[in-house]
């Protein structure tokens, strides 16, 4: 194998000259400076498909677990629905045939619609693990909180849904390293996220070994981060008496 | 809008599709076989307390892990070559790296599975003379199987859905099969969705059996 060549971060992308102090100067960019914008990419489709993910994720999970039994096999069928589906296939599904069928979608960018994507397909999960989550609490609560005249919102808001959610935390902080990981698929509609810059870096340098070492070092970076924020969250919202609390 | 499938013939199915739906078919066979085979192994090393066995088995199926699919998808493509100082086409190299990355997830299946099966069991074994691979292939595996086996197909289908990220580096499969058909007759949304149903189909009815499975082995017990 070939010698190593890190200069090849510090190259102008258009005329390929090493730049002096590897930022390019008068509007052109060195592919460090084309790296970080495309981590900023990803990063800002997995945050956004996350909070998308975690507001309807959220809303399904809670419709599961329902008495209205409508309601419950709408929630079903979303789950099913998002989760059988390649995340690949659904985002060619919002990328190229939804705004063929609704035209105003062709207004939104590109981006946008990854996102959309990405985090219904999340969604998914993370209504199933809401779901468990819920259900997970003793039965005797739900009557507890109805018995003290409790409407059912009041009992999902004040009773159910405070303990459901530090419950589930732990499978949540997994989904958002997983959106991270998946945010990578977003390069077939040519967002100009991490995964796609090495594809376009490597052919155009032929320095692939490097280029795809830094990303997958950015990767590896993004998900620590996550895992040591989660962890944090976690600490702080641990329900006290229950196994594992402080 | 008008949808118009009517192109999508026998004829059109044959030649466009089916080619790529049979190498999803067996890519994920051959990931799915190949992955539970190294997943056993890289299981079995991180249950022997020997870490000179522990530490390489953890740190493998960790990396992979952490790693998109996609960026070990593109890695592989990139760095086989580079060893094998020859070129290697799309989908044989997707077969390789599908296997090696499934195992890093087949693996934490199987060693969740060993431990399900009581110590009892494994002395059990010692007892009535057993060496160390006898009473794993004769006692303890064929629970650990049966135990994880519908959590294992569940992975086997995800593996099906990843499957169509080889898109990355150009293999032919059945996504990519309905995407040059769509482009072919200028109907990129009739095709991409049936592609979606035709996924949908597979994905759902095999999670309906694991359901069934699942119901089946619960009794069992």
């Amino acid at each position: 194998m070939a010698a190593w060549d890190w200069q090849v971060f510090c190259k102008d992308t258009i005329t390929g000259e090493v730049a002096q102090g590897c930022f390019g100067q008068g509007g052109d960019i060195t592919y460090l400076q084309w790296m970080i914008s495309a981590w900023g990419w990803t990063l800002s489709v997995a945050g956004l498909a996350l909070v998308v993910a975690l507001i309807v994720g959220s809303l399904i999970g809670v419709l599961r677990t329902l008495p209205n039994k409508w309601l419950r096999l709408f929630g079903d069928a979303w789950t099913e629905l998002f989760r059988n589906l390649p995340l690949l296939v659904q985002i060619f599904l919002w990328y190229h045939v939804l705004p063929g069928i609704y035209t105003p979608l062709k207004e939104l960018p590109g981006f946008l619609l990854v996102v959309f994507a990405l985090g219904f397909f999340t969604s998914a999960r993370i209504s199933e693990q809401v779901k468990a989550g819920i259900q997970s609490i003793p039965k005797g609560q739900r009557y507890a909180g109805l018995a003290m005249g409790f409407t059912l919102a009041q009992t999902y808001r004040f009773v159910l849904l405070p303990m459901a959610f530090r419950i589930v935390l732990p499978p949540l902080t997994s989904e958002s390293m997983n959106i991270i990981k998946n945010s990578a698929v977003a390069f077939a509609v040519s967002v100009a996220e991490l995964t796609m810059f090495a594809m376009q870096a490597q052919e155009e340098t032929a320095r692939g070994v490097e280029i795809y070492l830094m990303v997958t070092l950015l990767y590896f970076i993004s998900a620590f981060s996550v895992n040591r924020i989660a962890t944090f969250i976690e600490a702080k919202l641990r329900v006290p008496g229950l196994v594992g609390a402080k | 809008m008008n949808l118009d499938f009517s192109f999508l013939d026998t004829s059109v199915l044959s030649s466009y599709i089916l080619k790529g739906f049979v190498f999803s078919i067996q890519l994920t066979l051959i990931a799915m076989v190949g992955g539970i085979v190294l997943g056993t192994i890289l299981a079995l090393m991180r249950l022997s307390g020997k870490p000179w066995l522990v530490v390489p088995a953890a740190a493998y199926v960790n990396t992979m892990r952490s790693i998109p699919l996609v960026m070990v998808i593109l890695w592989f493509f990139l760095l086989i070559p580079l060893l094998l100082g020859k070129p290697m086409g799309a989908e044989l190299s997707a077969m390789i790296t599908f296997t090696l990355f499934e195992a890093a997830y087949y693996s934490e299946i199987m060693r969740a599975g060993i431990q399900s099966v009581p110590k009892g069991q494994v002395f059990a074994g010692y007892a009535v003379g057993m060496t160390y691979s006898q009473t794993m292939q004769l006692v303890v595996l064929p629970q650990a199987f049966r135990n994880m086996l519908p959590v294992l197909l569940t992975q086997t289908i995800i593996l099906f859905q990843d499957t169509s990220l080889v898109y990355a580096i150009g293999a032919y499969d059945m996504l990519k099969g309905f995407e040059v058909a769509g482009k072919n007759f200028n109907r990129p949304v009739e095709t991409y969705l049936v592609a979606a149903a035709v996924y949908f189909v597979i994905c759902f009815s095999l999670s309906m059996v694991v359901k069934r499975l699942q119901a089946k082995i619960a009794i069992i017990r």
